[in-house]
């Protein structure tokens, strides 16, 4: 995907000496984590072979044997989906309550200076307040299924949003601003055409940052509230209680996959949303 | 000129706290009238306009209007990144809730006015920064206002992008005749736009001179070199080294 800007540049040269180049770009954005990565499995197969005894080979199975047991016995593949599935659903219902929220507050505190200095301690505490300590409570009053993990997840994506949320709203133009008032426009005029969109790029920085908190908070949760269809928190607990490091591994692996997909899909979006005006965003990297 | 006087300053100061940023400030801008004023950094140019536009009050004195259809430019193009330039330019259009098809039209001419009818459709992250001024100066034309306030509008622009935008300014000047308060700190773009400099000092900010530019409109730049523009842009000069 190209951005506007660098679409003109490459408009001017000659046709194919541009895709050739583009090509050429792409290989050496591309090829340093490829390397990277098999330099990592390469490593991971010294371990398990050369590093520990035959006796001890379960504490690190050898690649391919996670591969085979994760991916290819149905059971296990089964169960890990359905546990992706539960997770991706805890996370996203916490990252959508925590946006509704988190933006209402933010939009509140960018209205007035009384409100952003009422609330802003508060919005600051949320963020240092250690989770953990809040487990017995959460438990308490939403019980141990899934609408706590789902509140876990609430608490610890609530904070990018509102801050990134408020930056940009407060980060409009002086000179637009003056242009509203000059002109006699309403607070909501002044919100809806000035303030928000300013925020756009802001909303989608915080967005994603909250998506990949919130991944974790849905993974964390079901460590402490394990009523109901498992996520893959659960499993990852299961799998370690049964030493069984194939299909751990494998969960590890798609909690991964699921976290790095949460960031990318919500980078897309922005791009999609802004990236056609908001430098940061044009420039976004997608690889 | 007959008609009543666009804006009229009568004895207005303005104090921050302890700190008087206007002093005894007495103008009048007549219909038509394009009055620069220059002045050392701080010295209260921008607080003048504000000032105009309504954007501050004064702690005492009055200024009273003729008109209430004024057109703010502002040193930085201060366009909505998200929006196109046609979307920019009928902002104003907007707020002032004109018909869509109206505020196209205008929208339209404005565009064609200031040679960026083929931008029309760019975001101002694609333009130069002079186009960029370009489509701000095209905003405050979009509602044809009677007195423009410009506040160093083309300060950040490089010379050849800046002598282009006073020429294009000039020829808008010389077929519309509004009334303009030209704030810069360019001696040589002062003389060269306006009717009128004014030169202001600083702590408190006052006028301390006036001068009158007697050329005709439309100017262009072999004005420069003439012995009479010479002589007023020295005098102007001599006076704002006293101010500073």
């Amino acid at each position: 995907m190209t951005g506007p800007l660098e679409t003109g540049m490459i408009d001017s040269s000659p046709e194919e000496l541009s895709r050739y180049a583009r090509l050429r770009a792409q290989v050496r954005i591309g090829l340093p984590p490829v390397l990277v990565f098999f330099v990592f499995i390469g490593l991971w197969y010294v371990v398990t072979y050369f590093v520990l005894s035959p006796d001890r080979r379960w504490l690190l199975p050898p690649p391919h044997q996670v591969v085979f047991e994760g991916f290819f016995v149905g059971s296990t593949l089964t169960e890990i989906l359905n546990g992706l599935w539960q997770s991706t659903k805890v996370a996203l219902m916490g990252l959508g309550l925590a946006f509704m929220f988190g933006f209402s507050m933010a939009l509140a505190m960018s209205q007035a200076k009384w409100i952003e200095r009422s609330l802003y301690p508060w919005a600051v505490a949320s963020q240092t307040v250690p989770i953990l300590a809040l487990v017995p409570m959460i438990g308490f009053w939403f019980g141990f299924g899934v609408l706590a993990r789902v509140i876990v997840c609430f608490i610890i994506s609530l904070f990018p949003i509102i801050i990134n949320s408020l930056t940009g709203l407060l980060s409009a133009d002086r000179g637009l601003h003056s242009l509203f008032t000059l002109h006699n426009a309403s607070r909501w005029r002044r919100a809806m055409r000035l303030q928000i969109p300013a925020a756009l790029p802001h909303i989608f920085t915080g967005l994603r940052t909250a998506a990949g908190l919130s991944v974790i908070g849905a993974i964390v949760g079901d460590f402490f509230f394990g009523r109901g269809e498992p996520g893959l928190g659960l499993l990852l607990d299961k799998y370690a209680s049964r030493l069984q490091s194939e299909e751990l591994f494998t969960t590890v692996f798609i909690a991964c996959l699921l976290g790095l997909a949460v960031f990318w899909g919500f980078g897309l979006l922005g791009r999609r949303m802004v990236g056609d005006w908001d430098p940061y965003w044009a420039e976004e990297k997608l690889t | 000129m007959a008609a009543k006087p666009l804006i009229t300053f009568t004895d207005v100061s303005v104090r921050f706290g302890q700190i008087t940023a206007i002093n005894a400030f007495t103008q009048t801008v007549e219909s038509g009238e394009f009055v620069a004023l220059v002045g050392p950094s701080g010295c209260g140019k921008s607080t003048v306009l504000q000032l105009a536009a309504g954007l501050i009050q004064p702690t005492t004195g009055e200024i009273e209007r003729s008109t209430a259809n004024m057109g703010y430019v502002f040193q930085d193009p201060t366009l909505m990144p998200w929006r196109t330039v046609r979307k920019n330019i009928e902002l104003l259009g907007e707020l002032e809730d004109m018909e869509s098809s109206e505020r196209r039209r205008r929208a339209d001419e404005v565009l064609e006015l200031v040679g960026l009818s083929d931008f029309a459709g760019h975001y101002p992250l694609q333009l130069s920064g002079g186009m960029r001024m370009r489509a701000s100066l095209a905003r405050s034309l979009l509602l044809e206002p009677d007195l423009f306030l410009f506040d160093e509008p083309f300060g950040a622009l490089d010379q050849i992008s800046r002598a282009r935008l006073n020429d294009e300014l000039i020829a808008l000047y010389a077929d519309r005749r509004f009334g303009s308060i030209f704030v810069t700190h360019s001696v040589d773009e002062a003389v060269y736009l306006a009717t009128r400099v004014l030169v202001m000092c600083s702590r408190p900010g006052k006028v301390i001179a006036e001068f009158s530019v007697p050329f005709d409109y439309p100017r262009d730049q072999s004005m420069r070199y003439s012995s009479e523009f010479t002589k007023i842009a020295g005098s102007v000069a001599e006076a704002l080294a006293e101010a500073s």
